[in-house]
């Protein structure tokens, strides 16, 4: 096992405002490992700046063991790593065929049509709706699709941001099961999620975040039991 | 009734015309929310590269042969109106994508004005009106008391063959794709891989190819250009491009004919005439942003998280 992604010391600010400080953590090669936390601990921040939408104001970020963040973020899909971020951000008025094209966008070899064919397979509901405009699918249907497209660059690492938001109880189930299945098929996943529960039952390791820093890490099931972890984020005294 | 019909033929010649411009503004609008008030002089210079490359490149024996000179002068009008759209873009645009939106808009004027001095003061002459050849068949078309220049219907042609052919490419190519995205989510088109320099860029040339065919094809009917060419139809163009809904390709187009049909209909019934004919343009317009604020074809709202 070696370290897919590495964040080291990572600090990031809007304008005079410390968003994210000195967070540090390490995604190991076929792992899931989830970030927890509450709402504006950072997390979705940490993640933006992966994907380069931000800068840093401090720290490193390697990822296959090149730095990675100062490169422009249309450069960092192609280096093998996908984010599919908050809210699902699907192009709404693009058919589910053309979003899963765009997820392909980087690809030049010609197994984008099958990899489209396997998307249709597990979830049959985007093959029978290619032709619709995402803009007008359910919560879950897009969840669904935003995972989808973002798996169609065939990526190394796939970061999740909040996955699970505005999903009912079943269809949260379905797409854990969902990512759990990606990880067998040799994806590594870096999962943020508020649902906690869920999220570290799933992980093989996970971080605790707090107001811009790492408070607290640990193997999933190790932290699921941990007293700190389920007063806070559980809701137990 | 046979004037009627003659302005309503002469109406779609002038919205042929402004659809080639008005796709220029709706393209760069949609892409990049900037309403680029130069896009008439890209125009504008079109004619000028077109009438410099038949006055200086074309050679002398095949100056009357059309189907040799015209796809040479379209060309050269071409290519100087993509230079041009190219620098603007690179040196003026560029260095304020981050600004607020009010500087590059105002930049836009200033490089709209720099624009028609430049070609007004370094033309040869060009401080009056240039004549411009008729690279194109000669005479009319009769159909019963309608009279087109043959160059006003090949204007109509080729502005409706090009704005299909912009439609598909934007519809059905890869990079139509990554435009329609970046228009859409910019953050999530770059998640995707997509290099937004190389989308604003393409935009930028593809309005300016279509602009720059718009200016030589506009010299070819009118016989004569001058440097304030681009402001006034441009105009007219951004006019067309906001009644059908800026960042709309079919809506750009059907008010480039809407926008022809009530300038000339307005400048032979309306009273004032050709003189006033901006003012009924205008009342159209602001009818239509009063009970329709996104235009024909726009997006009621901007894209939903």
């Amino acid at each position: 096992m070696s370290a897919l992604l590495e964040v080291r010391d990572l600090s990031v600010a809007y304008g005079a405002i410390e968003a994210v400080r000195d967070i540090s953590f390490t995604v190991e090669a076929g792992h899931i490992v989830s970030l927890i936390g509450s709402n504006g601990a950072g997390k979705t921040t940490t993640l933006r700046t992966i994907s380069g939408l931000l800068r840093p104001t401090g720290g490193e970020i390697v990822f296959d063991g090149k730095p990675i963040h100062d490169q422009p973020a249309h450069t960092i899909l192609g280096s093998g790593l996908a984010h599919c971020p908050e809210g699902r951000r699907l192009f709404p008025r693009m058919t589910v065929e053309e979003n899963l094209q765009l997820g392909a966008y980087v690809r030049k070899d010609d197994g984008v049509e099958a990899d489209m064919q396997n998307v249709y397979e597990l979830f049959p509901v985007l093959g029978e709706r290619r032709h619709n405009k995402a803009g007008l699918f359910s919560g879950g249907e897009q969840q669904m699709l935003a995972i989808g497209r973002a798996m169609m660059s065939k990526p190394k690492l796939l970061m999740l941001d909040e996955p699970s938001m505005g999903l009912s109880p079943i269809m949260t189930q379905l797409i854990f099961d969902t990512i759990k299945e990606l990880q067998k098929q040799g994806t590594t996943i870096l999962l943020v999620e508020q649902n906690a529960l869920a999220a570290l039952a799933l992980s093989d390791h996970g971080y605790v975040i707090d107001l811009g820093q790492t408070t607290l890490d640990g193997p999933g099931h190790e932290l699921l039991a941990d007293e700190r972890v389920r007063a806070a984020y559980l809701g137990e005294d | 009734m046979s004037t009627l019909l003659q302005q309503l033929a002469n109406g779609v010649v002038q919205g042929a015309l402004i659809a080639l411009i008005a796709l220029g503004y709706t393209m760069v609008y949609g892409i990049i929310q900037l309403i680029n008030f130069a896009h008439g002089e890209v125009f504008m210079v079109g004619a000028y590269g077109g009438l410099a490359t038949y006055t200086w490149i074309v050679p002398e024996s095949v100056k009357d042969v059309w189907y040799v000179s015209l796809p040479i002068v379209l060309v050269g009008g071409v290519a100087v109106s993509v230079a041009i759209a190219l620098l603007m873009e690179r040196f003026a645009y560029r260095p304020l994508r981050n600004a607020p939106r009010l500087a590059p808009l105002i930049t836009a004027l200033g490089v709209s004005v720099f624009l028609q001095e430049f070609v007004r003061n370094f033309y040869p002459n060009a401080t009056a009106a240039l004549p411009f050849p008729g690279v194109f068949v000669q005479g009319q078309l009769v159909i019963g008391p309608i009279r087109v220049g043959w160059s006003g219907i090949l204007l109509i042609g080729v502005s409706v063959l090009l704005s299909i052919a912009l439609q598909t490419y934007i519809n059905r190519s890869r990079m139509g794709r990554a435009m329609r995205a970046t228009a859409q989510d910019p953050d999530t088109a770059k998640l995707m891989g997509v290099n937004p320099d190389r989308v604003i860029v393409l935009t930028f040339v593809l309005g300016a190819a279509l602009a720059g065919v718009a200016g030589v094809l506009f010299g070819t009917y009118l016989n004569n250009i001058n440097t304030d060419m681009g402001f006034q139809t441009g105009i007219f163009a951004f006019t067309a491009a906001v009644l059908g809904g800026v960042g709309s390709i079919r809506g750009a187009v059907v008010g480039a004919f809407i926008i022809g049909l009530v300038k000339t209909l307005a400048g032979q019934y309306m009273p004032g005439g050709t003189q006033y004919d901006y003012v009924w343009i205008f009342v159209v317009l602001i009818l239509v942003l009063v009970f329709r604020p996104q235009g024909l074809f726009g997006e009621p709202e901007r894209v939903r998280a």
